[in-house]
């Protein structure tokens, strides 16, 4: 354990003392100024590693944790999850500080809170430090699972539990998924270690395995389902009942962009296949397409901002797919020209935490301050809220890609990367390849109008204060604070765009693509905006065609009603969700009867297919008559006896003749026994079945007779069918078993009995002696029946019973 | 000889098992109690029905039948006999108390 180790479980450790120091000091002191240190010390230990890590150096250290299976807890620090680190750890911490004010020090379970939050923190910094496949996937349930607390948090409302449930499936059918896919990978590989993985040689090798495609289907299930990619984007908006420091978090910044992260992560394994290329990039683009069109329909600001986050999502996930085609076109020159894809997503994705993060603190002031977030009610909050309308101005325009701010120069490069994928051989034939661009675009025009309605909607227009609660103010300065920093990040990472790039975003590049970084391929100079190019005319584009889209969004707007309703994806997962249910319960309800006598057929039947297939498939009967002995004609009539006693009990009307009959039964068994040259058998068989036979008789005094049985002929005759079926794989069993003889019996060890045990008889001593143990146990049986007896007929503890009783007394 | 037997336990297997699937409780402990015999006889079946003497030393006979399914029955005997005994005590306490011998009555209540 080392110095980094113990700071990334730092926030776990931390976990402990909260709940103390909540009792001990919330009355005087809001809980989060305790742990606003824990982020802000992590931050600035993360930071010390960026020279470090900027000259191309990365740090491994490793602790054991299970080393039988070579499961270690490994940090590898380069780049990418340096930059995670940071995001997760600064985020945080204004996340914190914006919490203290947002969350009543009196209203609220401030300790729940902190320690999930805190869970959260420290399952998302051992998630991009860990190098350990199985370490990383510990810690990637951890995060859905501390979500789905966070979620849930104000717990007595229906929608937060509605919200973390269906937040809880999604992530953790994913999660599941993508355990699989590693555990191939793993196969694949022959390694745990992600670096060892990636590193040279081995990558080759991987693409020809035949669990190649399965491992990567299933990886990336786990990848889009974390990051809300389509088809599983349903989580994202219903995980908006969360807390909105929780929603500015977790399902803006940072958990959302674990599957990003695992993605890019795993870029250098997969990167080279084209399939990587085509679904990476395809559902990406899709994902774009759907968060932004949907994002225009919301009147709740928070799920506005969820769609949002869905389509940003998609646009980073799709820079991915379309980076990974410079793996595809091995180390050349052209590589370096597709590599920018992969610069372009990580720079729209320190753009998007930031911006995002602001708008969601932004939005959780007008609810806080206003006491609603619908749209429709709000209305001209600009000179009520100057500060936050500037934020949401800044926030706003970023996330639209407008210049001055930080979204304008990500979106620059990634028209830049769709423009360039058109050049790509395999894609260029293909007509959904030259589709990319056009879609990109659209997709963009949608992001700009919704950013509008954030901006305009909320903020200019009449003002609506009847129709809000509380009279409108600004936020208190602390609130404030976060999201200033948010705003101020913005514009700064837009003014000095290479400063950031340089020291954090070129080696996160290098750890996306670490065969070309060695080249020296991997150079950028973010400047591109000076220049008149084609990039820049779609922008313009996209202002033109959104501010149009804006103006008459009234208009057009009546399309999104032609949709149905049973057809969106949540109507989808409600009904699946609730058809599997009505599904397994018909299916219980069809074979759970209640009835012993089903339960019984399902027995029979299946040893009868069970042991009769077996016996029919394997050629398993065999019938060697030759060994038999010789028929006797005692032992023949004594079975047709048997046979006619057995019979008369099946078809007895009266319960007398049954009981008879098998005490007949009995007897004649002990006749066999007498034949057989069994006396010890003969004599115990004779005395059990006559006090079983008195038992019967005693019990069933008190039974009423035989009813006629009411059930009809098919019932008789599946029944008949059954037994009879029994009967000859019974038959069959023992006529094979016969017939086969491996070895000669051991019964001639135990005929030495005189000399070994000083006893005559054999059976005898068998019992007492060589194997006294059986004896000893079917004593006890016989006791623990004796007392079961007894015990049935004392004790009488249930209600009718004892209320039999007193009337009889 | 091993033949005619193994037939034999089919058809009282067969018979127990009818009787198992009806619905009165005192046919079904019958059933139970015929197919405790007939795996008895199984038992003694596959141990051989070579004729020699009885597994005792003072007879002197050459061979002997074979001593070890002997002692297995015989255990196999008690314990059927204890669980039986059991059982029979149990349906009728089951009687008594509930007042139906049917199975499909005894069938708890509806939907859970």
């Amino acid at each position: 354990m080392q110095l980094l180790h113990l700071m990334i479980l730092l926030p776990f450790l931390f976990v402990v003392f909260i709940p103390f120091l909540y009792r001990r000091f919330n009355s005087q002191l809001h809980t989060g100024w305790f742990v606003l240190f824990i982020p802000l010390i992590l931050l600035l230990y993360l930071v010390t590693f960026i020279p470090k890590v900027s000259n191309g150096n990365t740090i491994f250290v490793s602790m054991p944790w299970i080393p039988s299976y070579h499961i270690d807890f490994t940090i590898h620090m380069d780049g990418l999850s340096l930059l995670f680190g940071l995001l997760i750890a600064g985020i945080g911490t204004l996340v914190v500080l914006y919490s203290i004010y947002y969350l009543s020090k009196q209203r609220e379970a401030l300790h729940n809170f902190y320690v999930y939050l805190l869970l959260f923190m420290g399952a998302m910094m051992g998630l991009v430090f860990s190098d350990n496949i199985f370490v990383l996937y510990v810690f990637w349930e951890m995060t859905s699972i501390s979500s789905f607390l966070l979620i849930a948090y104000w717990y007595e409302r229906d929608k937060s539990r509605y919200g973390a449930q269906k937040s809880m499936l999604i992530t953790i059918f994913g999660g599941l998924a993508m355990l699989a896919g590693l555990i191939m990978l793993s196969m694949i590989s022959d390694t745990y270690s992600i670096r060892e993985m990636v590193s040279g040689n081995r990558v080759t090798a991987f693409t020809s395995h035949d669990l190649f495609i399965p491992a990567m289907i299933l990886i990336l299930v786990g990848a889009f389902t974390k990051s809300a990619q389509f088809p599983f984007s349903i989580w994202l908006p219903d995980a908006m009942e969360a807390p909105t420091p929780i929603s500015a978090y977790l399902h803006s910044a940072t958990m959302v962009k674990a599957g990003i992260y695992l993605v890019a992560r795993l870029t250098p394994v997969f990167g080279g296949a084209y399939e990587w290329f085509w679904l990476v990039t395809g559902v990406g683009l899709v994902t774009l397409l759907y968060g932004s069109i949907n994002a225009v329909r919301q009147t709740d600001l928070k799920a506005l901002l969820a769609y949002s986050t869905i389509s940003q999502l998609g646009l980073i996930m799709s820079l991915l797919g379309l980076g990974s085609a410079a793996l595809y076109y091995g180390l050349g020159d052209e590589a370096a020209v597709y590599a920018i894809a992969v610069f372009a997503a990580i720079f729209h994705l320190v753009n998007h935490s930031t911006f995002k993060g602001c708008l969601f603190m932004v939005v959780g002031i007008i609810d806080h301050e206003t006491g609603t977030r619908d749209i429709r009610r709000l209305g001209g909050l600009m000179h009520f809220m100057p500060i936050s309308f500037t934020l949401t101005i800044i926030g706003g325009f970023a996330m639209a890609g407008l210049p001055p701010f930080n979204g304008f120069l990500s979106k620059e490069m990634f028209f830049a990367a769709v423009i360039n994928v058109i050049k790509m051989d395999f894609v260029y034939n293909n007509f959904i390849g030259t589709l990319i661009p056009v879609l990109a675009w659209i997709a963009s025009a949608f992001t700009f109008v919704y950013c509008m309605i954030l901006i305009f909607k909320t903020f200019k227009g009449k003002n609506k204060v009847p129709k809000v609660e509380k009279p409108i103010h600004e936020a208190p300065m602390g609130m404030l604070i976060p999201p200033l920093i948010l705003g101020l990040l913005v514009i700064l990472i837009f003014m000095f765009p290479n400063v950031l790039s340089a020291y954090i975003l070129q080696p996160a590049w290098s750890g996306v693509l670490p065969e070309l970084a060695e080249k020296g391929k991997l150079q950028i100079e973010i400047s591109a905006w000076h220049g008149l190019n084609t990039e820049l005319w779609m922008t313009i584009g996209v202002i033109v065609v959104g501010t149009i889209l804006y103006l008459t969004l009234r208009k057009w707007y009546r399309v999104y009603l032609i949709y149905p309703e049973a057809a969106t994806l949540n109507r989808l997962y409600d009904n699946a969700l609730k058809i599997m249910e009505l599904f397994s319960r018909r299916i219980t309800d069809r074979y759970m009867t209640g009835y012993i006598r089903d339960y019984l057929v399902y027995i029979f039947v299946f040893i009868v297919v069970m042991v009769g297939g077996s016996l029919w498939l394997f050629d398993g009967f065999v019938y060697t008559p030759s060994m038999d002995a010789p028929v006797n004609i005692y032992e023949v009539s004594l079975v047709i006896a048997m046979v006619i006693s057995a019979l008369t009990v099946l078809l007895s009307k009266s319960r007398m003749t049954a009981v008879i009959s098998v005490g007949a039964l009995g007897f004649f068994v002990s006749f066999f026994f007498v034949l057989f040259r069994a006396p010890d058998l003969a004599l115990t068989q004779l005395v059990v079945e006559t006090v079983t036979t008195v038992l019967f008789l005693l019990c069933f005094y008190h039974l009423p007779q035989f009813k006629k049985e009411m059930s009809h002929l098919r019932f008789k005759v599946s029944n008949a069918l059954i037994s009879i079926a029994v009967g000859i794989v019974v038959t069959s069993v023992a006529l094979s078993a016969n017939g086969t003889r491996l070895f000669p019996s051991i019964s001639s060890y135990y005929e030495d009995a005189y000399v070994l045990a000083g006893a005559k008889n054999v059976v005898n001593a068998i019992l007492v002696d060589f194997r006294g143990i059986d004896t000893m146990l079917e004593i006890l049986v016989l006791t623990i029946a004796g007392l079961g007896v007894y015990i049935l007929i004392k004790l009488r503890l249930s209600g009718r019973g004892r209320d039999k009783n007193e009337e009889a007394k | 000889m091993e033949t005619l037997m193994s037939i034999f336990v089919g058809v009282l297997v067969a018979i127990g098992t009818y009787l198992i699937l009806t619905k009165n409780l005192l046919r079904i402990i019958l059933g139970t109690s015929i197919i405790g015999h007939a795996v008895n006889i199984l038992i003694i079946t596959m141990g051989g029905l070579k004729k020699g003497g009885p597994p005792l030393l003072w007879t002197k006979d050459l061979t002997y039948a074979d001593s070890l399914p002997q002692a297995l029955i015989l255990t196999a005997i008690v314990i059927n006999f204890a669980t039986t005994a059991l059982f029979l005590v149990l349906s009728y306490r089951s009687y008594q108390v509930l007042g139906v011998d049917d199975t499909e009555k005894l069938r708890g209540i509806d939907d859970e």
